[in-house]
């Protein structure tokens, strides 16, 4: 699957409250269209996003299928120490995405 | 107003109506005020909502249901006696009123997230957080929609 797009400062001052983006690619198939012979296409999407910094969970994200294709997510996280942010994507067949980013102090 | 931009106006929502059925199908059912009370009473288990420490931002006018930002902000100091624990967005006019429920933590620093959503039809968006403490808040905003998104 496609490598997710995050944006996180690299350096902050301790205290400080960062701004994180996350954008994955996915269909987020929402189970309500119908192909062409009027047959439901099943519902495939993302269900949970989950952010931890160093094994702490600092936001996470129960999905629904109203959630647009290729699922974006701000948000915010205060950061005291130097470490790493961890980004989890669960989608309904049970795959899993993952990625990291790095953060020290400034 | 002159004859071609009625016509013209007769287009646009006749293309608008075309590209609905193309998503839902005809006799798509959207969701009841039913679904919407339950979804309410499920996330807030009966405690009255109260307004004014929650932000919900949508565009007032929604070009394509496909993607809509949407944004909540609560106000509140986030440590951990006294904190934002969870934001619900609801969608009255979807198929199913569901979208996504945020949840925040003391480590969140602010209770602000943003995604996108898709939109239906011309609507009500609600977003509802609970506080630590146990205090319910509520906002909503119209959204109008000028085509309609439930597929991809």
């Amino acid at each position: 699957m496609a490598k997710p797009r995050i944006k996180v400062p690299k350096k902050v001052s301790a205290g400080d409250v960062i701004t994180i983006k996350t954008l994955v690619s996915h269909k987020m198939e929402s189970g309500q269209r119908k192909d062409k012979e009027g047959k439901p296409i099943p519902r495939m999407i993302i269900n949970k996003f989950s952010c931890e910094f160093n094994g702490t969970p600092v936001f996470s994200c129960d999905i629904d299928p109203a959630i647009a294709a290729n699922p974006y997510f701000e948000f915010k996280a205060k950061v005291e120490e130097a470490g790493t942010f961890k980004f989890t994507w669960v989608d309904d067949e049970g795959e899993v995405i993952e990625a990291e980013k790095e953060i020290s102090l400034s | 107003m002159t004859k071609q931009s009625f016509h013209r106006r007769a287009f646009l929502s006749a293309s608008a109506a075309a590209a609905l059925s193309a998503f839902f199908g005809s006799g798509r059912v959207f969701a009841e005020a039913a679904d919407v009370a339950k979804a309410i009473e499920a996330f807030t288990a009966g405690s009255e909502a109260g307004e004014g420490a929650l932000t919900l931002t949508t565009p007032e006018i929604a070009e394509n249901g496909n993607s809509v930002p949407v944004s909540v902000l609560v106000e509140s100091p986030m440590t951990a006696d006294d904190y934002v624990e969870s934001v619900m967005l609801l969608a009255e006019g979807n198929p199913l009123p569901e979208v996504a429920t945020f949840n925040f933590t003391p480590m969140s620093g602010e209770a602000k997230a943003s995604t996108r959503m898709r939109l239906a039809k011309t609507q009500n968006v609600v977003a509802l957080a609970k506080l630590s403490n146990g205090e319910i808040y509520k906002a909503s905003n119209n959204v109008k929609v000028t085509i309609g998104g439930c597929g991809g």
